[in-house]
């Protein structure tokens, strides 16, 4: 039978790429290898579109012991300890099936981190949604919270933070993306690469089932109106095996008879037998009669389509069979050995006795088609706010706005869906700048924090680039700890378009200097393209997952003011950039101008000072100022701890929305004792930093002199209601 | 003192209930759910999690396990059995308590800090608090809204077998201060004899300041005593 036009488009391939693949074999596919070929070609498998951008970010540096490349990034972070993880999307099954399409994204990124040989320890997410008012808002939100809070609860993994946007850009294409954090031995980390020849290859977990069929290529088209029908792509999550999965290989770990290990996540089968062939050179034959499935009369093809959920594949050493099966005969998996690594580097199938499949591995992996995509240089929108007469807006109405405001509300209605505190090594949960777990047993913990900001990306692609990089960074420091690296999830629309593949390129770029410069390496990611329903494509959305480390647990600080009397003081300098400000955007609803520069030397001199004056007990508590800008990260300090403040007029502006709510860069709160004023002055001025003495601790009432005083329990009325009345059963 | 952590499929509060355990110097074992035969043991844990995935009904499989056969006998003989979370609805769902666990009244999983306050402490699991003592522990559950029938209820509440009400800051116990419905704001129930502790609260969360804070520790250490 020959392929037809018609089946190549099915699969989501070009008419060129077909015929490369035909030059590859040396004749016609049939119709399980154009499967196969279309499952490993596809953007999301293959990364054809972005692989030569990625080249470009700094990956390495004497902390990082796995870059990209592997099934999640690897940390050193002392004493023989290692800090796997990796951030990854689940956009389009998430707006398809809510809550299975959020499951399964968790469930993937776990078993990325355990596959390496690591006990997660954390999960976290960055969630984005339409407008609220866009009809399918709340049924998608609601969704995806007990879809990420049902497959984490389950498994026993705490979720300890992310964050929620809405924007009408997402309204036809929600972002689900989840970050998964493990802890390891750094000498005992499992890799996908096979090595030695009639090694047996076993298939451990869930049976395999019709379910998710084609769900990566499905990842690599845009949306239309029949989005809907596409329902069986996705895949359903059972966290309940996920969990003896978990079990199983780590125990399995314990003993050393795992040659390589490989998660069947996306393409399933297929990619996970082509990845570790590949990266080992060598070849792979399977019995497909072997494989264990969930229905009757499978096929061939849908069993190396299928992207059933929870299962692995394990080459092990021969003599260790026996044992490795007791170990998943404990645990009720199946355990069965499918087919044996070969010397022929090629993927050969057998079904009923027929090959039924024989393609060279080079020809799916290595030589899958990488383009250079044609790209058009942003326009960057320019500042052009003086038509706003700010005079008129009177500073507490902007300030209650904005705090009752669905991405600033507080959001805990979300994160009470979620366990962040099994395991018993959660010292800090969602609400503050990072969450912080301890490693277990141990006097060190790490941080992590989740950030994107979408809107500065749309405006200055590169600038928005740079600054989310930066405000991750600053995230880890507010808490006191050091910043390590970053696992990225870049989600952007249709990179055959040269405006979207032009915000792409200006993104990684943005990002590649502000990475090299702070020395904060990208350890693993994922990109999403094709985020776009109708030809409408989202905004420019780069996901920054960041790691931060303490090497005691008496250096951790948070955002809760500690004593009335105490002084908070403003680091780095105020200069009134209100282009792209959640106060344009909820009081004028505008998008217009410039995202904040960033100046990165000024970033890390910043940033380090902070660290410094944590290190020397001189702060009581700390805070980032992004987003909303003063005033509204000092009423986030207000309503941590219910304690008020008394906020000082500032010297040099005369107008007083745009000193409160500009967006400048590079700034910190810090709370210190009276007593330390000084000593931390001194320290400031060292270093050559800009800092003012911006309020003082007091009881209750959080006011600005003569300007304007409320209660804080006010304050925090207003922030908890959104969710609330969003999602009242009515 | 020695203990037996019950460890089923899905379960994933074992090794927390365990640190504490240790932590308090019980010598303790976790026993695997296929297991037929329970090590004498002054405490038996039956932890908090997912048993089974929680399929079928919450605690429903886990409930005729192996090794629950084992348990419900000690029980029975009067040994001293917790049920944290899961482990709550495993024993109501084996017998051993009586009651229902339905679902949250919010239809919503709820994981937050809650306080209850000590109804009783004459008896070996909350000797080491006072009465109307108010605790901040967690909870994390979809199914922790407790209901029984009045005959139930007021043998319940006439033999002092309600020893945790949810309340708030203030120890306010009303509709207000009831996190998943339960009847009565009640957050763990006693059978008659008082030896068998089933309650949705978590205490081994609650054992470390550097994560919370230590209020769940004199549960750990009534037990001691």
């Amino acid at each position: 039978m020959k392929i037809n036009k018609e089946q190549i488009e099915k699969h989501g391939l070009k008419l060129e790429e077909y015929n490369k693949i035909k030059e590859l074999l040396g004749r016609e596919a049939n119709l399980l290898e154009l499967g196969i070929f279309s499952a490993m070609w596809n953007e999301h498998c293959s990364y054809k579109s972005s692989k030569i951008h990625l080249k470009k970010l700094p990956t390495k540096n004497n902390i990082v012991i796995q870059g990209p490349g592997e099934n999640a990034g690897v940390i050193d972070i002392g004493d023989d300890d290692a800090i796997i993880f990796k951030i990854e999307s689940h956009n389009h099954p998430s707006f398809i099936e809510p809550y299975q399409g959020a499951a399964t994204g968790v469930g993937g990124i776990l078993r990325d981190v355990f596959t390496m040989g690591a006990r997660p320890i954390a999960l976290m997410n960055s969630i984005h949604f339409g407008s609220p008012t866009n009809k399918n808002t709340q049924n998608l939100l609601n969704g995806v919270v007990s879809g990420i809070g049902g497959y984490g609860n389950s498994v026993g993994i705490p979720t300890v933070g992310g964050e929620t946007k809405f924007n009408s850009t997402y309204n036809e294409n929600i972002l689900v993306n989840a970050m998964a954090v493990g802890h390891a031995n750094k000498n005992k980390i499992f890799y996908s690469k096979a090595k030695g020849i009639n090694k047996p290859v076993v298939y451990v977990g869930s049976k395999t089932g019709r379910d998710g069929i084609h769900g990566a290529t499905m990842a690599s088209a845009e949306f239309d109106e029949n989005s809907e029908e596409k329902k069986p792509t996705v895949q359903v999550g059972d966290p309940f095996t996920e969990k003896l999965l978990l079990e199983a290989c780590l125990e399995l770990m314990r003993e050393n008879s795992i040659i390589s290990i490989q998660d069947m996540g996306a393409a399933g089968l297929t990619s996970s037998s082509i990845e570790m062939a590949s990266k080992g050179k060598l070849g792979i034959e399977l019995d497909l009669n072997k494989v264990p499935c969930r229905e009757n009369n499978m096929s061939p093809y849908e069993m190396m389509l299928s992207e059933s959920q929870e299962r692995m594949l394990i080459i092990l050493d021969e003599k260790k069979e026996k044992k490795a099966k007791k170990i998943f005969d404990k645990w009720d998996l199946d355990f069965v050995v499918i087919g044996k690594t070969t010397d022929t580097n090629r993927l050969v199938l057998n079904f009923d006795d027929k090959i039924v499949a024989d393609i060279p591995i080079p020809a799916l992996a290595d030589k899958a088609p990488q383009y250079d995509r044609k790209w058009n240089k942003p326009k960057i929108k320019k500042n052009n706010l003086k038509k706003y007469d700010l005079k008129k807006i009177k500073i507490e109405d902007a300030l209650i706005k904005i705090l009752s405001s669905p991405d600033h509300s507080n959001k805990s209605w979300i994160t009470d869906q979620y366990d962040q505190v099994v395991m018993c090594d959660t010292i800090q949960k969602s609400g503050g700048d990072a969450a912080v777990v301890r490693i277990h047993n141990k006097n060190k913990a790490i941080s992590i924090s989740v950030d994107s900001s979408a809107n500065y990306c749309s405006s200055d692609p590169k600038s928005g680039g740079k600054q989310i990089v930066c405000e991750n960074w600053r995230n880890l420091i507010s808490v006191g700890s050091k910043p390590l690296a970053i696992t990225n999830c870049l989600n952007f629309g249709n990179p055959e378009k040269p405006d979207v593949m032009g915000e792409f390129v200006e993104c990684i770029n943005g990002m590649k200097e502000a990475c090299e410069f702070l020395n904060f390496p990208v350890v693993s990611g994922n990109v999403s393209f094709y985020n776009e329903t109708n030809s409408k494509s989202i905004f420019p959305t780069p996901v920054i997952g960041g790691i931060g480390l303490f090497d005691n647990l008496n250096k951790i600080i948070n955002m809760k003011t500690k004593k009335v009397g105490n002084l908070i003081i403003i680091v780095g300098k105020t200069l009134g950039h209100l282009g792209q400000s959640s106060f344009m955007r909820e009081i004028y609803s505008s998008n217009e101008g410039a995202p904040p520069e960033i100046n990165l030397t000024n970033e890390k001199n910043n940033g380090h000072s902070i660290l410094n004056l944590i290190n020397l007990n001189l702060i009581s508590s700390c805070h980032d100022v992004s987003s909303g800008g003063i005033l509204i990260s000092l009423a986030e300090m207000s309503m941590a701890s219910m304690l008020g403040l008394k906020i000082l007029k500032p010297k040099k502006f005369t107008d007083l929305n745009e000193y409160f709510f500009a967006e400048d860069q590079g700034r910190y709160l810090i709370e210190i004792e009276i007593d330390n004023l000084k000593k931390v002055e001194s320290i400031l001025k060292k270093s050559n930093i800009f800092y003012e003495v911006v309020a003082e601790v007091q009881n209750d009432i959080f006011e600005l002199s003569k300007t304007f005083s409320i209660k804080t329990q006010e304050l925090y009325k207003n922030n908890n209601q959104w969710f609330k009345k969003f999602n009242a059963i009515n | 003192m020695k203990s037996s952590v019950i460890v089923f499929p899905g379960s994933n509060c074992d090794r927390d209930v365990a640190v504490a355990l240790e932590k308090l110097q019980f010598k303790n074992s976790m026993i695997w759910h296929k297991e037929n035969v329970l090590p004498k043991s002054d405490l038996i844990v039956v932890p908090g999690g997912f048993s089974y995935g929680d399929y079928l009904r919450s605690g429903a499989i886990a409930a005729k396990s192996n090794i629950l056969n084992e348990v419900i006998k000690a029980g029975e003989r009067g040994s001293l059995i917790l049920g944290i979370c899961n482990g709550f609805q495993i024993l109501i769902e084996c017998g051993l308590l009586k009651g229902a666990l339905l679902r949250n009244s919010g239809l919503k999983f709820i994981s937050k800090n809650i306080f209850i306050k000590i109804q009783s402490n004459k008896n070996k699991f909350f000797n080491k608090y006072k009465k109307n003592e108010i605790l901040e522990l967690n909870i994390a559950h979809n199914e922790g809204n407790f209901f029984t029938d009045k005959k139930h209820l007021n043998e319940l509440e006439d033999n002092d077998l309600i020893p945790i009400k949810y309340c708030d800051k203030e120890g306010n116990i009303n509709q207000k201060t009831n996190p998943n419905g339960s009847i009565n704001n009640i957050a763990g129930i006693f059978n008659k004899n008082k030896n068998i502790l089933g309650m949705m609260p978590h205490p081994e969360r609650m054992v470390d300041k550097t994560c919370s804070n230590e209020d769940g520790l004199p549960l750990f250490l009534s037990l001691m005593n």
